[in-house]
């Protein structure tokens, strides 16, 4: 057999071509009017779930850490974006004052002060990695220090997000309380609600995803991602080799949150609105559902899952709104039971299924030889048995 | 109509009966000079409704305070709520009557006499029929309704039903009227109940608070100490700056003393309060979680359907409830499914007996089934039972939604778990009461399950070391699916348990699930005393975070935090299994 297995075979040229397609061609098509601009919002906002589903897949599938907490990292980015758009808005708001809406409502009358900075946007630009990364290196150091691994760190990331969760919940908390952000109006001085903005908004999130991509797809090739996938594997023989697991568990869970925060930051001006609900450990959940859908330990495969199990909702969530979560739940307890690849992973199980059919029917036809070799050897005295 | 009035007579009579029975009794004070009869009842109130001056009118209330009969209370309501009606004879005279029988085609009905009860005749002789709509009701002005206000109170006084009269006496000291004194020192000579005769004490000394004489105000201020009355709180202490401002230096320090002896008293309160409250709140979380202490403690099961289970549980106390009721209709995917119901007259009190094993046994079925189909294949990769289990999760939501509807659905909780027991001045709710108890009771069933039965023996076997306990010819396969089943039972009683005390409907379970994860976390895996431990501490950590933050969701985000930060010092749980074995 010299033809290569299908897995290989569909993979490079496949990706760049839908790299150049996703960057160049859609948004140039829904330049000409081919495709609706609500079209393109919606394959922005299921982009930024592709960025944040790689950021699970490289901690969950490169590092056996099952983070159910990255849904945090990915709200407190848009968090952070939307401090800035929510200072944008001006006098543009219902209450036509400097502060934003609901502090109004609430009956501030003056800024507070952790608000201030956020007029400007490299600092907002900034935060939007500094404060998931802190609080990931915090949470990390605490968790890794001690060794706390497996399903352990799961439920302790779950903790983490619901307690954030309800935190932000909270008006006090100064952040918009349950209903969070919304009402945006522009951004850089660029008008949010005009087309060419969200396409350029679109563009940003597609180049995103493919550097994001390509950055960890060299990251993982490394000897650094050699050594993440032995701390998969076997921890303890990688700890006993003389490395320090933890610190290198730390680097990437923080690398992972502020890849998420990032997916985050332009998901907000693209859905225009953020609230806490999105903070919520059901959401980590779901989109770890999309990592194991579309293929984890690989970086194609998340994207692939986070886009299709989007896509599926939004048609389900309309044609079959009683069905919807059965069908993700029954998809889920399949996925994990029968295909531990994902989609991506069907090729290789299919060449796996083909390579043990003709194994088989090898071992058969030897068989068959060994068989017919013994008949006509069996006048000598066979030394094997 | 000669029928109507004889009916209306026997009722009078028998209210006259009941009236002199209860001012023959000996808690009410006026006994011996309120022998008024019905009759005389009746001409006092026809007189004082026909009256043309307001201040008349309260003149004659008034002069109803010295015989506060329940019948003068009913004619006092009546008149109040507008049933009685003013009838305008064509000469212009008012006649004060209450209507009767019932209405004829015009909408008009028969009357009756306020002052005697018959039937109120025109000119000519015949009965006047009247139009409720058209005539006008004996109206009240505002100090007619202070007078009869002053009448109701002295007859709440002497209510023979003593939460009644508690609640009276207790409400007689709000204002600190000097003249309500004399009513409840009367009553002091004759009441007798421990509880009722504490209150009449607070209550006079609250008023006597106010008392002219300053040697009585420094009297009630030690009175108020000793029996450490919490509704006085306040007024002693307006009463200490008032003190304080007329330079009394011994009412200050009597005043100074009370407040003290007070505060100490509800420290002490709501110290013990806030561990009462946490002992049952701990006894929540410790019912939600040891049913995952076996699935996820002993066998190693990431099981995120577990409040689902509990929800199956509940459900099943839901059902168990209208079939002892009027049966239940359910149309789960435009089916009509209808189960009928038995219709006991007692299900309400009797139907959470049967819901408690019935729930057990749902959930375990569940369970087993969902053991045999997915979970038996993820045994040695738990991070994927994780995943499966919530997808399970999901599936199982979004069944109770079609089935039971999204809305939450009706539990009613036996009338034994709605009162509450006052001890000390602390109020203990009989459902809290119950919630510990039932947690003690499924402590003790696990434990006798674990550790005294066979089937507890091999489960422990098996799950200390599968393949040793699988050599020795132990069918591990089934012990797994037995634990699992015991586990998911579990989680449903805790669904009947809640029920009682919370909403049921389909995201029932997500509200517990990350606390009971916690739970079992914190307390150790493997060790069902640590989740006991664990139960109880987080639950009066966050009880008594909440009382000193007054703020539940704050408490609740520090007991998160002190977990993560408990779990730095011990990585395992409170209680560690130890082995040998790495990892």
């Amino acid at each position: 057999m010299t033809t290569s297995p299908i897995s290989s075979r569909i993979n490079v040229s496949l990706l760049i071509a839908t790299a150049i397609f996703l960057v160049i061609i859609m948004p140039a098509l829904n330049a000409f009017g081919v495709i609706e601009n609500f079209t393109l919002n919606l394959w922005g906002k299921y982009l930024c779930y592709g960025i944040l589903a790689i950021s699970i897949d490289l901690l969950w599938g490169y590092t056996g850490l099952l983070c159910l907490g990255q849904a945090l990292f990915f709200t407190l980015g848009g968090y952070m974006m939307g401090m800035h758009l929510m200072l944008m808005i001006g006098k543009l708001g219902q209450y036509k004052s400097d502060l934003p809406d609901f502090m109004v409502f609430l009956g501030h009358t003056k800024l507070p002060a952790f608000w201030e900075p956020f007029y400007s946007f490299p600092f907002a630009a900034i935060m939007v990695i500094l404060v998931p990364g802190v609080i990931a290196f915090i949470f990390g150091y605490l968790a890794f220090r001690s060794r706390i691994k497996g399903v352990y760190f799961s439920i302790l990331t779950q903790a983490l997000t619901y307690g954030a969760a309800l935190l932000f919940f909270r008006n006090d908390m100064l952040m918009g309380g349950n209903n969070g952000f919304t009402d945006f109006r522009s951004m850089l001085g660029a008008n949010l609600r005009d087309p060419s903005t969200q396409r350029i908004l679109y563009i940003a999130t597609a180049l995103l995803l493919v550097g994001v991509i390509a950055g960890c797809k060299w990251l993982t090739a490394s000897r650094f991602g050699l050594i993440q996938r032995a701390i998969r594997d076997s921890e303890n023989r990688v700890l006993f080799s003389g490395y320090a697991t933890a610190s290198f568990k730390l680097f990437i869970f923080v690398i992972s949150a502020m890849i998420a925060a990032v997916a985050g930051a332009l998901y907000v001006p693209q859905v225009g609105i953020i609230n806490p609900s999105e903070m919520t450990p059901d959401k980590s959940l779901e989109a770890v559902v999309w990592v194991a859908l579309g293929g984890r330990g690989t970086l194609v495969g998340p994207v692939v899952g986070a886009v299709s199990v989007n896509a599926l909702k939004s048609w389900a969530t309309r044609a079959y709104p009683d069905l919807w979560l059965i069908i993700l739940g029954g998809a889920f307890v399949l996925v994990v039971m029968f295909m531990p690849k994902g989609i991506v992973g069907i090729p290789s199980q299919i060449d796996g299924i083909i390579t043990r059919i003709r194994r088989k029917s090898a071992a058969k036809d030897e068989a068959k030889g060994a068989e017919e070799l013994k008949k006509n050897a069996s006048t000598t005295p066979n030394i094997d048995s | 109509m000669s029928f109507l009035r004889i009916k209306c007579l026997i009722h009078h009579a028998k209210k006259g009966l009941i009236a002199s029975l209860l001012f023959a009794s000996p808690i009410v004070t006026h006994a011996d000079e309120s022998t008024t009869d019905s009759a005389e009842i009746r001409k006092i109130m026809a007189s004082a409704i026909e009256a043309p001056m307001p201040s008349e009118q309260q003149e004659i209330i008034l002069s109803l305070k010295s015989k506060p009969s329940p019948e003068v209370v009913s004619w006092l309501d009546q008149w109040k709520e507008g049933s009685i009606y003013l009838y305008e004879a064509p000469d212009g005279k008012l006649t004060a009557v209450t209507l009767t029988g019932e209405a004829d085609a015009e909408g008009t009905l028969a009357t009756l006499l306020v002052a005697d009860g018959t039937p109120l005749l025109d000119a000519t002789g015949n009965p006047v029929r009247i139009n409720p709509k058209t005539t006008d009701f004996a109206d009240t002005s505002s100090g007619l309704r202070r007078a009869m206000k002053e009448v109701f109170d002295l007859a709440a006084l002497a209510n023979p039903d003593l939460t009644k009269r508690l609640r009276a006496i207790q409400d007689s000291s709000i204002g600190q009227n000097q003249q309500k004194l004399p009513a409840l020192l009367a009553l002091q000579q004759s009441e007798t109940h421990p509880k009722a005769m504490r209150a009449l004490k607070e209550s006079i000394a609250i008023i006597q608070l106010k008392s002219p004489d300053r040697q009585e105000r420094i009297a009630a201020c030690n009175t108020l100490a000793s029996i450490k009355s919490l509704a006085s709180h306040d007024i002693i202490k307006s009463l200490k700056a008032e003190a304080e401002k007329s330079k009394d230096a011994e009412l200050v320090d009597a005043a100074q003393k009370a407040i003290v002896a007070i505060d100490s008293h509800i420290s002490s309160i709501n110290a013990m309060g806030t561990a009462f409250r946490g002992l049952s709140l701990g006894s929540v979380l410790l019912v939600v979680a040891i049913g995952l202490a076996i699935t996820f403690g002993l066998m190693g099961i990431i099981n995120m359907a577990h409040g689902e289970l509990i929800a199956v549980g509940a459900y099943t106390t839901y059902i168990i409830q209208n079939v002892f009721a009027a049966g239940l209709k359910l149309s789960p995917f435009g089916m009509s499914i209808s189960i009928p119901g038995m219709n006991l007259a007692s299900g309400g009190n009797l139907y959470f007996i049967i819901a408690l094993p019935a729930s057990f046994l749902a959930a375990a079925l569940v369970g087993l089934l969902l053991e045999r189909s997915i979970i038996r294949f993820l045994y040695r990769r738990p991070l994927e039972s994780l995943l499966a289990t919530w997808g399970i999760s999901l599936v199982m939501q979004q069944l109770f939604r079609l089935i039971f509807g999204a809305n939450n659905v009706q539990v009613t909780s036996p009338d034994w778990l709605s009162g509450n027991w006052t001890f000390n001045d602390v109020i203990f709710g009989w459902n809290r009461v119950f919630v510990i108890g039932f947690a003690i009771l499924i402590i003790v069933v696990t434990w006798l399950v674990i550790n005294k039965t066979q089937l507890g023996l091999l489960i422990r076997a098996v799950m200390q070391n599968r393949n040793m306990a699988a050599c020795m010819g132990i069918r591990t396969e089934r012990v797994n699916m037995m634990t699992f089943a015991f586990g998911c039972g579990l989680a449903g009683l805790a669904g009947a348990f809640l029920s009682q005390i919370g909403n049921v409907g389909p995201s029932l379970g997500q509200n517990y699930i990350v606390d009971a994860f916690m739970t079992v976390v914190v307390g150790g895996v493997g060790n069902i005393l640590g989740t006991v431990i664990s139960a109880l501490g987080i639950g009066i950590a966050d009880q008594t975070l909440q009382q000193y933050l007054g703020n539940p969701v704050i408490g609740k985000i520090l007991v998160l935090g002190a977990i993560i930060l408990f779990l730095q010092w011990r990585p395992a749980g409170l209680f560690v299994t130890r082995s040998r074995s790495l990892d």
